[in-house]
């Protein structure tokens, strides 16, 4: 039995009278510790499946399952890093954090381990300088970190991460991917991660889930990048194995479910 | 003075608790607003005899003027305030399963906050304004009934120290509701 398991999701949105089937019989199997990116093009499903993964939103049919138990409502085990980082702004950087740890500790650690583990997160995403700044004193790149940072200190089952880095530029993106994958290989979380870059995806993956256009979207094809870890991107940009994935990845989303614009 | 700080004290609270309610619900939203927006228009002075028939006194009467003028703005700025909370807000308290007392204290008041102290301001100015007319006519004491009595008495240049003091107090009210706002919200506007 894996240990989240997808099962024949169907999502149905109505506004009025139409109604649009947007995700149809999506079924995915994921393994604990596994790093799974979907990647697929822009408004066929990824943050709808991600969200329902998360519990925020609901499937019309179908349903998830972690460690055999059904999941429909959110909760801090499926912690959820969210495209525009979605920081309370009213709340210092610590706080942000702290909120967290408060709310999932509670009861099982004392105020001053809650302190030690917040600083702890701080520190992985290398945030603790300014833990005293609002999220608006800080940059974009800061602030997805600390989104990372307390998303990681729930201490989830399964990480999701919803284009965590889609409003970076080239450089810092590529310093959190770096970030990224050196958290995964020191704590070993289960990660799901949506992204519409190929080269990340195939960086960061043990498996690329490719997703249909929509409506109607769904996995179109799996594929396992075998790469070992760790993983130096100048080092893979040579590599006959990476290139070869890019390949498969590229030539699915471009040769055979290349975007249409919706009419 | 006394009867502006309870009766507008009064009208925060009430007018901050009424507006959560029917901001979070869209029900509420629907059937009330109406009502809020025909009460909202009723002048301050025509609730003066209803409420002077009620307490049978000037002084709970001026504060029942004070809080009915002063909670309509308080309410509605409060009520869009809190639709206007961010899903993205509401997703970060769904994921961390925040009850509702905590959703309240942590998202719904700091995020509405900005809303809110708009909503204060307007009230506190008009609240201010009910004060000195009631004065006029239940007479006996206060500023108003201080205008009164000196055009009564024909004492023209007392009315205009006393309309100077007016304009001056109202303005000191309203930038102590605005410093008390930007205080209480600072950082609060998303970035
Ligand atoms: N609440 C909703 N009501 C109706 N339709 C919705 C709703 N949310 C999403 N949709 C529709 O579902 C489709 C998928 O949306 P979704 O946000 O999941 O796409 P996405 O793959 O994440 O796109 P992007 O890559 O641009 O983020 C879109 O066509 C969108 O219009
Ligand atoms: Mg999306």
């Amino acid at each position: 039995m894996s240990y989240l398991r997808i099962d024949h999701v169907d999502k149905i949105f109505a506004s009025g009278a139409r109604t649009t089937k947007v995700l149809e019989a999506v079924d995915l199997a994921v393994e604990k510790g596994q790093f799974v990116t979907i990647i697929g093009h822009s408004g066929c499903g990824k943050s709808t499946l991600l969200n329902i993964v998360a519990g925020l939103v609901s499937a019309s049919a179908g349903g998830v399952v972690l460690e055999n138990r059904q999941v429909d409502t959110p909760g801090p085990d499926r912690a959820v890093v969210f495209q525009n980082h979605s920081l309370l702004p009213w709340l210092s950087v610590y706080d942000n954090v702290r909120l967290g740890v408060d709310k999932v500790f509670a009861g099982k650690k004392s105020r001053a381990e809650r302190h030690d583990w917040t600083m702890r997160n701080l520190e992985l995403v290398q945030m603790t300088h300014a833990k005293d700044k609002r999220p608006s004193e800080i940059s974009g790149g800061m602030k997805q970190r600390v989104g990372i940072a307390r998303a990681l200190a729930m201490e989830p089952k399964v990480l999701l991460l919803d284009e965590p880095f889609g409003a970076l530029d080239a450089l810092t993106r590529a310093h959190l991917q770096d970030r990224v994958m050196e958290l995964h290989r020191t704590l070993g979380n289960t990660v799901m991660m949506i992204t519409h870059d190929v080269d990340e995806a195939v960086l960061l993956s043990d498996r690329i889930v490719m997703m249909t256009n929509g409506p109607r979207a769904t996995i179109g094809e799996t594929l396992d990048v075998a790469l070992p870890r760790p993983r130096d991107r100048v080092a893979l940009s040579a590599d006959p194995l990476y290139l070869e994935c890019r390949r498969r990845v590229l030539q699915f989303l471009y040769e055979r479910h290349h975007y249409v614009e919706a009419a | 003075m006394q009867r502006v700080a309870i009766g507008f004290g009064l009208a925060s609270v009430a007018g901050v608790l009424l507006g959560v309610i029917v901001g979070q619900s869209r029900w509420a939203m629907r059937g009330l607003d109406p009502l809020f927006q025909i009460l909202r228009t009723v002048p301050p002075l025509a609730w003066l005899p209803i409420s002077l028939a009620a307490f049978r006194d000037s002084y709970p009467s001026a504060i029942f003027v004070i809080f009915i003028t002063s909670i309509w703005p308080i309410i509605i700025n409060t009520a869009v305030g809190v639709r206007n909370i961010p899903q993205d807000y509401r997703n970060v308290a769904a994921v961390l399963r925040l009850n509702q007392f905590e959703f309240f204290w942590k998202i719904m008041i700091p995020s509405a906050a900005p809303y809110i102290f708009t909503g204060l301001r307007i009230g506190v100015g008009l609240s201010w304004l009910a004060i000195v007319a009631a004065e006029m006519l239940t007479g006996g004491v206060g500023i108003g009934f201080f205008i009164w009595d000196a055009w009564n008495s024909s004492r023209l240049s007392d009315i205009f120290v006393a309309l100077a003091y007016i304009g001056v107090t109202g303005f000191v009210l309203d930038r102590i509701v605005a410093a008390i706002g930007s205080i209480a919200t600072r950082g609060a506007q998303a970035s």
